[in-house]
């Protein structure tokens, strides 16, 4: 089901009160592509997430869904329910309601195609479950989410956001309150689920490493500005990382994976 | 849908129905109101003790009985509506002062002219939903940090407000003559307004108001993952929540308008469900009206009948109970962050 949809960003200037959080951002992600967005803390990642997502105002630019079979769509002049049924999210620190079950919560993953009492089908709830079944989450189904890990909870919030049966996906640094191998399982999930499904995939991290080891390509946003889009090998450089870090580094090949490894020097 | 919940909560509210037409100043045994029922139904003429109990039935105790059913369905429906908006366990009509700026309002309608006509009548539910919506605008705003609401700035400001809009109601009460005096019983919370006409006035607003909520358990069960996730889920935040806030605001206001300030019934109730029948609002909001009504009936059916023939307020029963099981919360909600 790999169509050549993608999601456009042009000139995106965002700002909170007088702050210029984002300037003039323009990037494009590929249906099948893991694009990830690096950058030092405050660099406007999260931001750029929340702008595409539609819940901050955006006040220059544009956010294009571009799908070959129903022309583009400017993501912005939807109402949420539209939205909501081309992009779905995996939030940064989320809340969520502890009584709650996986179960009913991976459900609420199906709102955009519901009516406005929320009624599922068997067809939602096939979808449900198969989304937990994509992030190996099935047998918890019927906890609390207030009883999770944070490993559980993340893969949880995954599975409502695949629930949502949306050709873009965004994540906001999913993987910041994880072990090491969570992180690993977790990444490789969602780089699987990108190429078989055909996800438009724009995920926000602060690890390096593992952004060079599973995205296609990586952007490097330092102070709201695009400093750099390309293959992990084009940003990943020992000049960029430095100058946006403010650190010296050393890049080296990692040896799992012929990817970018970035070793951090001393200040 | 899960019905078992509906079942057993039903089933309480049709045990305390019965209780409460029975129980008063003349008892009616439950087989003679079977035999009444009986007689109705078969449109026979009924024996004369028959009549009598027939005409307790229908002029006195049948009005009061659906009277504080509807109140109580009224604050246990917005109880569970004003928990899922704050996303709060303590957020109840009354302790966030919405039932008391309801009752001003009230009261400034009543002390303009006592409701003697209908329009008059129907005029006091329509001020007390006006002054609860500027309450919990108010009491929100104060509350507020940033984006979030934390409980113990909620119920604070809640409390505040409360007392205030309380001295302003009897400060005015004491300003006025005759009739208002009334008022001063109605206010602690018992219906004593007698017939149907107070029955026929209220229906609309709470056919209106409970509808909304009814049917607004799937956003409340969006919007406890935040403004955010829920807009992301595909929800229109800010035009679900206005209509959720209206329809609770008026479900509240036209419960204190016909039934005084009675607090708690909206705390306890929606919690028990919650805990028991657990936390999806498409569930939690049918059940916790129907066991508002419930329990509030109850309530009053203790209150009639603990010193008889004199009444206690019901609103001091509920608050007798009420009290500890909010310090209850209180403490359970510190220890465990979960509800």
């Amino acid at each position: 089901m790999v169509t050549d949809h993608m999601l456009r960003i042009e000139g995106l200037s965002v700002s909170y009160g007088s702050r210029r959080v984002l300037r003039g951002v323009s990037l494009e992600v590929n249906s099948g592509e893991v694009l990830a967005l690096i950058g030092p803390n405050g660099a406007g990642k999260s931001t750029l997430v929340r702008a595409v997502s539609g819940v901050i105002p955006v006040e220059a630019g544009c956010i294009q869904f571009i799908d070959p079979a129903r022309g583009s769509m400017d993501l912005h002049s939807l109402p949420p329910m539209e939205r909501a049924r081309t992009l779905a999210v995996v939030p940064q620190a989320a809340v969520m309601p502890p009584a709650f079950s996986v179960w009913e919560t991976v459900l609420l993953g199906r709102t955009p195609h519901l009516n406005f009492l929320g009624q599922v089908s068997a067809k939602d709830e096939d979808i449900a479950r198969l989304a937990l079944q994509k992030v190996d989450a099935l047998d918890l189904s019927s906890r609390r989410v207030g009883d999770l890990s944070g490993g559980e909870q993340q893969r949880v919030l995954l599975a409502r956001a695949l629930a949502q049966s949306t050709p873009v996906l965004l994540l906001d640094e999913p993987t910041s309150n994880l072990d090491l191998h969570y992180q690993v399982s977790f990444m490789e999930t969602v780089g699987t689920l990108a190429r078989s499904d055909g996800l438009t995939v724009l995920i926000a991290v602060h690890d390096l490493n593992l952004a060079a080891r599973y995205a296609s390509r990586i952007a490097l946003l330092v102070a709201g500005e695009l400093k750099a889009v390309g293959t992990p090998c084009q940003v990943l450089t020992v000049e960029l990382i430095s100058a946006a870090y403010n650190l010296p580094v050393q890049v080296i090949q990692n040896p799992f994976s012929d990817t970018p490894l970035v070793i951090p020097g001393t200040i | 849908m899960k019905i078992r919940p509906f079942l057993y909560t039903l089933l309480f509210l049709v045990l305390v129905v019965v209780l409460s037409i029975a129980i008063g100043s003349v008892f009616i045994p439950p087989a003679d109101l079977g035999r009444i029922l009986v007689g109705w139904m078969k449109r026979e003429a009924l024996s004369e003790p028959l009549k009598t109990f027939a005409f307790i039935l229908t002029d006195i105790r049948l009005p009061r009985t659906v009277l504080v059913l509807l109140s109580g369905a009224a604050l246990g429906g917005s109880g569970a509506a004003y928990q899922g908006l704050f996303r709060n366990p303590l957020a109840d009509p009354y302790l966030i002062g919405v039932a008391s700026g309801a009752g001003l309002g009230a009261v400034l309608a009543m002390s303009l002219k006592w409701p003697y006509s209908f329009w008059g009548l129907m005029a006091v539910p329509a001020m007390a939903f006006i002054s609860a919506l500027l309450t919990v605008f108010l009491v929100y705003a104060l509350a507020r940090v940033g984006r979030t609401v934390p409980t113990t700035n909620l119920i604070l400001a809640g409390v505040a407000f409360s007392s205030f809009a309380s001295a302003l109601t009897a400060w005015m009460m004491l300003h006025s003559t005759g009739e208002l005096h009334r008022a001063i019983a109605w206010l602690i919370g018992g219906a004593s307004q007698a017939g149907w006409g107070p029955v026929l006035t209220v229906l609309p607003y709470l056919a209106l108001g409970l509808g909304v909520l009814v049917l607004s358990g799937h956003a409340l069960n969006l919007l406890q993952f935040g403004d955010e996730q829920a807009q992301q889920m595909g929800l229109p935040v800010t035009r679900a929540r206005a209509l959720i806030l209206l329809a609770a605001s008026l479900t509240t206001a036209a419960a204190v308008a016909f039934s005084g300030i009675i607090g708690f019934i909206g705390l306890i109730v929606p919690h028990v469900m919650r805990l028991w029948f657990g936390a999806d609002y498409r569930r939690l909001l049918p059940l916790s009206i129907i066991g508002g009504a419930g329990a509030l009936l109850l309530a009053d059916v203790f209150a009639r009948s603990v010193m008889a023939p004199q009444e206690l307020p019901v609103g001091i029963v509920t608050a007798i109970v009420g009290a500890p099981f909010f310090l209850w919360v209180l403490r359970r909600a510190k220890n465990q962050g979960y509800w």
